[in-house]
């Protein structure tokens, strides 16, 4: 019965009571949103290669490795030469090799040189394998296969001529060798989705009247004439590594790191991206922080509501008083109200969130690469909203003291 | 009929509200005996609200006994007393008496939530609390009904038949028709007393309209009940 009279209570005063119980759904909407994003940020990052022993390039930092090998965000620093890229690949332990050739751009995509065997050894999301989703893979010197972000963002199918800038953000164009899409990947969720991927050799050909990242001023080598020519890289920008024995990856990696002949670094991947962890841990912090003031800003508000609330129910508080009620009997009725609306919050802002989640997933998807996953709540989800109900019971505290104090002066008589 | 057993005495009181010298009360003598209906007549200022919460106990006298129904509840902790006012008194104030987001039938069965002994008394609150409507007039669809949609006369109704159930010895009525107008008045005095009666409920009812005087077995002015002094004490 007291449960249905505070409820009762709450809807006599439905419009303040809504508002209330709006910011706290808000606020754990935001909350919980700000968790989602950033686990799935971090699944997305770390389902974006798998199997992969070693990734190497050209001696940086590891994160950086990762970033620009693998992510594509930054540029490399420098190369690693074809002939360390051939002794690596000679050496017993190596299982596979692909080389990594990045630089060139079409629109607002990267361009990847890499050999065929990319599409059998890159995994994603606990093994998975690339799939054509249309067409085929790279048959001509000049083909492309192209992620499905490119085809869908550019309107592109199979056959199309495609015609890839020098750089990144350039508007200097390859537009004596254009390519023609041979194939389109299916959906990934990785940064493969919007890579434009041509042979290693057709980096090459692209680059065959170029000097130094200068184009030869007169020189246009006909389509002809390039495909004769001996496109044997110069350099690759980094090489993705598996080995035969997963015991021998450290050992791999030492000799690689060791190399002599040039300056090279190997990276575990998982070691790498723990390091990105810890470097963007402050910033998750300091966005879980401002999430979780955004959900005590909306109790603190409860709080207030439930203060100003005190004065107009001192009649109310009486007749409770006069049937027998006890103060803490009316203390525990304020808090009652309180964890019933915190958890009403909390209940819609869950609700909030599935379909915030439903309308934005396909949006983020597109904008940033991002897959949000639409899934049961966790635990630590429900933990989460257990704690707003339990900081809302701890908040309306302040106000019930003050109601138990009112109630033992006022006692039943109350003239208002 | 009344008997001559007291199921409320106050022998000696003195009060003084905390934190204030100027105002306090004493009550010498004031006895109410079992099944009486009495009228106490007194002016605002007079005293009445704080003698009224010495009787249920919401406050309690710095000396003296205030004994309801053989019970000295100035013995009684504050829990006791909350408990106590809940199962032998039966409480009407003047208007503004029920929680009107609530339903009739809760307003009604309000007080049992607070006393045990009372709800066991009754077979079924339910039936106890429409049998109550009826018997005070109310329509049957009103049970079900928001107590802030009916007319002020129709929730004092609800509020004595609150006061009622459970049959609580001592029922204190606080000027409980002064948001009345005449004829609803007589109506409700009429009902009132006609279910004090079948309950074996004493009434203790407090006004300033001395025009309800003929209608009670006794009428008290509060001038000889109880000496209240506004010097500094």
């Amino acid at each position: 019965m007291i449960l249905r009279l505070a409820f009762a209570s709450l809807m006599a005063r439905a419009l303040t009571v809504a508002m209330t119980i709006l910011a706290i759904a808000l606020s754990v909407a935001l909350f919980l949103g700000v968790e989602k994003v950033r686990t799935g940020a971090k699944a997305s990052f770390a389902d974006t290669i798998s199997g992969t022993d070693l990734i190497v390039g050209a001696r940086s930092g590891s994160v950086q490795l990762l970033l620009y090998s693998v992510f594509r965000i930054g540029n490399a620093t420098n190369n690693m030469t074809w002939e360390s890229y051939r002794d690596i690949e000679a050496r017993p332990d190596v299982d596979w090799i692909v080389p990594v050739s990045l630089g060139d751009s079409h629109r607002q995509f990267r361009v990847m040189g890499t050999t065929t065997a990319f599409f059998d050894r890159y995994k994603y999301r606990s093994g998975q394998s690339l799939s054509i989703r249309d067409g085929q893979v790279m048959d001509d010197l000049f083909d492309t296969v192209i992620g499905a972000d490119v085809a869908e963002t550019l309107g592109y199918e199979t056959g199309d001529p495609i015609v890839v800038a020098h750089g990144l953000a350039s508007f200097i164009e390859h537009d004596y060798q254009p390519f023609r899409v041979s194939g389109i990947l299916a959906k990934t969720g990785t940064p493969v989705d919007r890579t434009v991927i041509v042979s290693l050799k057709a980096i090459e050909a692209i680059h065959v009247d170029w000097q130094s990242g200068v184009k030869i001023p007169g020189q246009s080598t006909p389509v002809d004439v390039i495909r004769q020519l001996d496109l044997e890289p110069q350099a690759v920008t980094a090489a993705l590594i598996g080995v035969k024995s997963r015991l021998q990856v450290f050992g791999l990696q030492r000799a690689i790191n060791e190399y002599q002949q040039e300056p090279l670094l190997a990276i575990l991947p998982g070691v790498a991206l723990q390091e990105l962890w810890q470097i963007v841990g402050i910033a998750e912090t300091a966005l879980i922080a401002v999430s979780g003031m955004v959900v005590v800003t909306a109790l603190i508000g409860m709080m207030a509501t439930i203060f100003a609330s005190l004065n107009e129910r001192r009649r109310e508080m009486a007749i409770f008083r006069a049937m027998g009620a006890r103060p803490r009997t009316i203390t525990g009725l304020l808090v009652l109200e309180a964890a019933l609306m915190a958890a009403l919050g909390a209940v819609i802002g869950l609700a909030l969130l599935y379909v915030g989640l439903a309308i934005a997933q396909p949006v983020v998807d597109r904008a940033f690469g991002l897959w949000l996953p639409v899934e049961a709540p966790t635990l630590r989800e429900f933990s989460v909203l257990a704690g707003v109900v339990c900081a809302g019971v701890i908040v309306s505290m302040v106000p019930a003291v003050r109601a138990y104090r009112m109630s033992l002066a006022d006692g039943m008589m109350v003239r208002i | 009929m009344t008997t001559e057993s007291p199921i409320l005495e106050m022998h000696d009181v003195r009060y003084r509200w905390p934190g204030r010298t100027s105002f306090g009360l004493e009550i010498p003598v004031f006895r109410i005996a079992a099944g009486e209906t009495v009228l106490l007549l007194g002016e605002s200022g007079s005293g009445k609200s704080t003698l009224l919460s010495l009787i249920c106990g919401t406050v309690t006298p710095a000396s003296g006994s205030v004994s309801v129904a053989g019970t000295d509840i100035a013995t009684l902790s504050a829990g006791q007393r909350d408990s106590f006012r809940a199962e032998q008194i039966g409480l009407i104030f003047q208007q503004f008496n029920l929680l009107p987001y609530a339903s009739v039938l809760d307003n009604i069965l309000l007080p049992l939530r607070f006393a045990p002994m009372r709800r066991n008394r009754l077979a079924s609150p339910h039936q106890a609390a429409a049998d109550l409507c009826d018997d005070l007039g109310l329509p049957a669809h009103t049970v079900r009904a928001r107590a802030g949609t009916l007319s002020v006369g129709q929730q004092q109704r609800v509020a004595a038949a609150r006061a009622l159930i459970g049959a609580p010895p001592l029922i204190v009525a606080d000027e409980p028709t002064s948001a009345l107008d005449a004829a609803t008045q007589t109506t409700f005095l009429e009902l009132l007393f006609a279910q004090a009666r079948a309950h074996n409920s004493t009434l203790l009812m407090v006004s300033h309209d001395a025009r309800l005087a003929d209608q009670f077995d006794r009428v008290a002015e509060m001038s000889d009940v109880v000496t209240a002094r506004r010097a500094a004490a």
